[in-house]
């Protein structure tokens, strides 16, 4: 380990990429949790599938992303030993599964904004991002279709699956809110031209989102004040445990190799 | 200089290690073969993302060649890869081994919430079946079971 780690000096595309990349990983290691622990094994096996996408597609961010700082950097300096202040991840990421209804509430918000992010991406000025969002999009409109049918399932169900997805869902709106709020992160990039606006993405989202809440019989999305901090390094208590966990055997042992 | 139809021949029979009955040949993963001073180059296309068997298949394509000469894998992204690169007889492979090959074009999945197409039985050919789950044994496949034979099966997602 040679690499010297200096993320504040690092410029805006690769503040961008690492932005994108740490969504990705984080939301991927949650769900990674799952593992071994889905109520019936085709929905475990449902939601590693989900997690092994995020994570191959973080890990093709933070190639191009350690391509960028140069200097010897890798993916797995990246992944493996920036500290929490250092990950520009949504906090809707980071926070706990929970039952099953928040774990899909969250997913259900993240995918719906992730499906367009990426179209806006396949849009970017920059043609390796382009390229990464044309592969990427495929396999989100199958994330985003599995989360809105348990969304549908749950809200249209029994009872009890009514209120419990209705109280995930609004305790997750104000951290999807931090989608459309814009950070230095996001500013830099639509700015120059490789990334979206992001309020301009909230109307697509609240549309689709309420589109689903409806066939759900479940109120309209109320996104109210936003939870918001993930994109300029400010986390949860939540994201340093996950850290740890992630983090700890590559740290323990840093020339570790499979 | 190696003759490109031998080192085609040789790949055929480089088997995707999630699905045994497809060559890399058939999945159309293969994007161009040069050769560059003696040394052979191969640009293949990942599958999907996350695809855990990209390794193993970069290892093999490199195996399979080494009696030719040293070769160097590519690994090319652009433009994606997509079940549209399949060719009908890997298609025919895939139901002949029991998983139902994808249907419809690949640029169909661009927008959400498409609807499900009708997949047929690889075992009866019955097109009465239903989705159990979307994702299924590998990520590249989602679950589903016919409604006149019962048996339940893979079908090669479309993506
Ligand atoms: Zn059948």
């Amino acid at each position: 380990m040679t690499y010297q780690m200096k993320w504040d000096t690092c410029d805006p595309k690769t503040a961008y990429v690492l932005h994108l990349a740490d969504d990705a990983l984080i939301l991927g290691q949650r769900l990674a949790e799952w593992c071994g622990h889905g109520p019936i094994l085709e929905q475990d096996i449902a939601l590693t599938n989900i997690s092994l996408d995020l994570i191959g597609l973080a890990r093709q961010y933070y190639q191009y992303a350690a391509e960028l700082m140069g200097e010897g950097c890798s993916e797995n300096d990246l992944a493996y030993h920036r500290d929490s202040r250092a990950f520009m991840n949504h906090l809707i990421c980071e926070q706990p599964n929970g039952h099953w209804g928040d774990t899909l509430a969250r997913q259900f918000y993240f995918d719906t904004f992730h499906f367009f992010q990426l179209e806006a991406l396949a849009q970017s000025s920059d043609e390796r991002l382009r390229h990464i969002a044309a592969k990427a999009i495929k396999e989100t409109s199958y994330h985003a279709q599995y989360s809105a049918e348990w969304i549908i399932r749950l809200g249209d169900g029994t009872e009890e699956s009514h209120a419990k997805i209705a109280q995930s869902l609004r305790h997750f709106a104000p951290f999807a809110h931090e989608f459309f709020v814009a950070a230095e992160v996001d500013r830099a990039a639509s700015e120059a031209g490789f990334g979206p606006k992001v309020s301009d993405l909230s109307s697509s989202w609240v549309e689709k989102v309420d589109a689903i809440l409806q066939l759900a019989t479940l109120d309209p999305v109320d996104l109210g004040f936003p939870k918001k901090g993930g994109k300029a390094g400010l986390h949860s208590e939540h994201h340093g445990y996950l850290l740890a966990e992630m983090q700890s055997l590559a740290r323990a042992y840093p020339d570790a190799s499979w | 200089m190696v003759d490109n139809e031998a080192l085609e021949r040789a790949l055929e029979s480089v088997m995707d290690p999630e699905v045994p009955v497809l060559s890399v040949m058939d999945l159309g993963l293969v994007r161009a073969i040069y050769q560059v001073k003696e040394v052979i180059h191969v640009d293949v296309a990942p599958t999907y993302t996350g695809c855990p068997a990209m390794d193993v298949i970069h290892e093999r394509i490199k195996a399979s060649l080494e009696p030719f000469g040293e070769t160097i894998i590519h690994s090319v992204i652009d433009p994606p890869w997509t079940t549209d690169w399949m060719t009908e007889a890997g298609k025919k492979k895939l139901e002949a081994y029991g998983i139902a090959p994808p249907v419809g074009k690949a640029s169909d999945k661009r927008t959400l919430w498409a609807p499900s197409p009708n997949v047929r039985c690889p075992r009866c050919k019955s097109e009465r079946t239903d989705l159990v789950s979307l994702f299924g044994s590998t990520a590249c496949k989602s679950l589903y079971q016919c409604q006149d034979c019962n048996e339940p099966f893979d079908y090669f997602k479309c993506f």
